[in-house]
């Protein structure tokens, strides 16, 4: 069952240094294509932000980046190394499933829905991974939990469970949890949509400061005003493909295409 | 009870909202006379029924106290609710397991778990009892070899491997594991998937994510049917008496079959039932707060808690420091 069809000549890995790196991403669920091709490439230390209307596939490119989906054409590189698939004398072949948790670990996610485990702390929510993933030691594990408590503002959380905590609260513990992995890559699927809009503000801080410190991020979002003042590249999907990409200042102040254009005008 | 009666209550009421805080709701308690017709016409039923008993010549309320202790019967109790406790821990184990299987991608595991729910549930408990029981009739020896060779490592009588105790145990156990294996994976379906999503993006295996986050989150939904499929099974014990179990009903059964006192022999044991599911709702209560933990409604005290609370505020047990809360809100 290779669900991959070589459609293209088989490269070797890795050329231009970039962290990320889709090559012609095709997936369909059933007979609808969902990604019809989706090419591009996200540097260390660069922040990506996706933009496009509902069902234009971004939650699906975002979820075929750590495997979550597995993609039914072309190649997605992290790191160096094909997600999901192993390359050997020139033909593919499905990673077991220790393979996949071990690439997983390197890239962090946060829902939109935020996904806390309701029956930890917030502490034992950050230390969950650490402890059973990499085997840290319980003490090194909760004294770096705490930090990471305390760089998203929230130390004086630690012993709620996520039903005590706010929308905002909870989406911050869930960043410092992916971050406990130390990931080098963050993807955030619409992070602040299901929150009021009092707390979106605390949680943009947080990544805000998270992309000042180099954390190389792949944003699903439409806070335009983020995407503006943080990313480096700006990309914009409609019906599986990418329509547009570039800097904000090109693609959010000077769109070339009409699609473009007519989005960022219904959220603008 | 003048002509000034009337404006009497008012006035008081009156008296009593303004004398009130604003903030204080000081309401007359709605009144609920059919409840009490109600509650007094069964009331009086229980009563009558008791009494009719009680005082009915043919119920010696003697045999009743003499056997309620005695130590035949106090041994097929302990009996009872061994074969409970046992069959109740090995087939929770085998219940998740098959759960997991049900829930696998893979197809043949699937399919071994739904054959073996279909069989066991489909057919009587009271039959497969018996199945276990003459187990003996069908195959008189057990045997450790090769198959259909005269190599054979050891060979024992079925009977001595399986004396009724094994095989009523053996029979309660496979029978129960159908039925929780199925509350089981019910209760692995009502975790939500964003779950096991968000366990996965952090690089957790499946095993790991099914023991850690799958399944602790599953028992506060399993834990109240197998409070009830436990107390199921503590009365289902008594069916091991068509293969001679000495457990409390059957014990009864023999000693009833030769003093011919069978009424009152069914009120002890009915009694002992009784006692004991009454007494199995206490460790569930226990576990349904330990699974519950992180859902805001499981945090009450408890009953002994709330026992303690009162006691130190009338100053019998000492005082204890002020627990902190966990407070709402509180943005730096
Ligand atoms: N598991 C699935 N099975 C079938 N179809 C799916 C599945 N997940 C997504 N789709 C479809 O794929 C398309 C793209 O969905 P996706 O969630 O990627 O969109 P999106 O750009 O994230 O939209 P939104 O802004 O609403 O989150 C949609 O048409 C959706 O209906
Ligand atoms: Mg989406």
């Amino acid at each position: 069952m290779n669900a991959l069809t070589v459609t293209e000549p088989v490269l070797d890995a890795v050329q231009t240094g970039a962290l990320v790196q889709a090559r012609n991403v095709r997936k369909s669920y059933g007979h609808v294509e969902v990604l019809k091709g989706i090419t591009l490439s996200v540097k260390q230390g660069e922040v990506m932000c996706l933009l496009g209307p509902s069902g234009s596939g971004k939650s699906t490119f975002l979820r075929c980046i750590n495997h979550l989906e597995s993609i039914d054409g072309g190649r997605i590189i992290v790191d160096e190394e094909l997600v999901g698939y192993a390359q050997r004398h020139g033909r593919i072949y499905e990673m077991n499933a220790r393979e996949v948790s071990r690439q997983r670990s390197g890239i962090g996610m946060v829902f939109q829905r935020f996904n806390l485990f309701p029956h930890m702390t917030a502490l034992e929510n950050i230390m969950a991974a650490p402890v059973g993933v990499k085997k840290v030691e319980r003490n090194a594990a909760k004294t770096r939990a705490l930090e990471l408590l305390d760089r998203v503002g929230l130390s004086h959380v630690a012993q709620h469970y996520p039903a005590q905590l706010s929308g905002g609260q909870q989406q911050r513990v869930a960043i410092a949890r992916a971050l406990a992995m130390e990931p080098q890559l963050l993807l955030f699927d619409e992070p602040t949509s299901a929150l009021d809009p009092e707390l979106v503000g605390d949680v943009l801080e947080v990544m805000r400061q998270l992309a000042a410190d180099g954390m190389t991020m792949i944003v699903v979002t439409h806070e335009i005003g983020f995407a503006r003042s943080v990313a480096d590249t700006v990309v914009f999907m409609d019906g599986g493909v990418v329509v547009e990409a570039g800097p904000p200042a090109e693609v959010l102040d000077d769109p070339q295409n009409p699609r473009t254009v007519a989005f960022l005008n219904s959220v603008m | 009870m003048s002509s000034a009666a009337p404006t009497a209550p008012t006035s008081r009421r009156a008296a009593a909202v303004a004398s009130a805080p604003d903030d204080d709701v000081v309401a007359i308690p709605l009144r609920h006379p059919w409840r009490w017709v109600v509650a007094t016409v069964l009331g009086l039923s229980l009563v009558w029924l008791i009494y009719s008993m009680w005082t009915n010549p043919n119920i010696s309320h003697q045999t009743v106290t003499k056997y309620l202790f005695n130590p035949r019967i106090v041994n097929g109790v302990l009996l009872s609710i061994l074969i409970t406790v046992i069959a109740m821990l090995v087939s929770t184990v085998l219940g998740v397991f098959l759960a997991i299987m049900r829930l696998a991608h893979n197809p043949v595991m699937n399919f071994f778990a739904w054959l073996y729910v279909w069989v066991f549930r489909g057919t009587p408990l009271l039959i497969q009892i018996v199945f276990w029981g003459y187990l003996g009739l069908l195959y008189q020896q057990i045997t450790l070899g090769v198959p259909f060779t005269d190599f054979t490592v050891f060979s024992v009588d079925t009977n001595t491997l399986v004396p009724a105790f094994t095989a009523g145990l053996l029979a309660l156990t496979l029978n129960q594991a159908a039925y929780s294996a199925e509350i089981i994976r019910g209760g692995m379906l009502s975790v939500d998937p964003g779950q096991t999503e968000a366990a996965a993006s952090l690089g957790m295996s499946p095993a790991y994510t099914l023991f850690k986050v799958i399944l602790p989150q599953a028992t506060r939904v399993i834990i109240p049917p197998m409070g009830n499929e436990t107390i199921s099974m503590l009365k289902q014990t008594s069916l091991l008496s068509v293969i001679a179990v000495l457990e409390v009903y059957t014990v009864a059964t023999q000693i009833s079959s030769q003093n011919l006192r069978q009424v009152e022999l069914l009120l002890v044991v009915s009694c002992w039932y009784l006692f004991l599911t009454s007494v199995l709702s206490v460790p569930q209560y226990y576990l349904e707060r330990h699974f519950g933990r992180g859902n805001g409604a499981a945090q009450a005290p408890t009953p002994l808690g709330r026992l303690a609370a009162l006691l130190r505020r009338a100053g019998v047990l000492k005082a204890r420091p002020a627990v902190v809360r966990p407070t709402e809100g509180g943005q730096p």
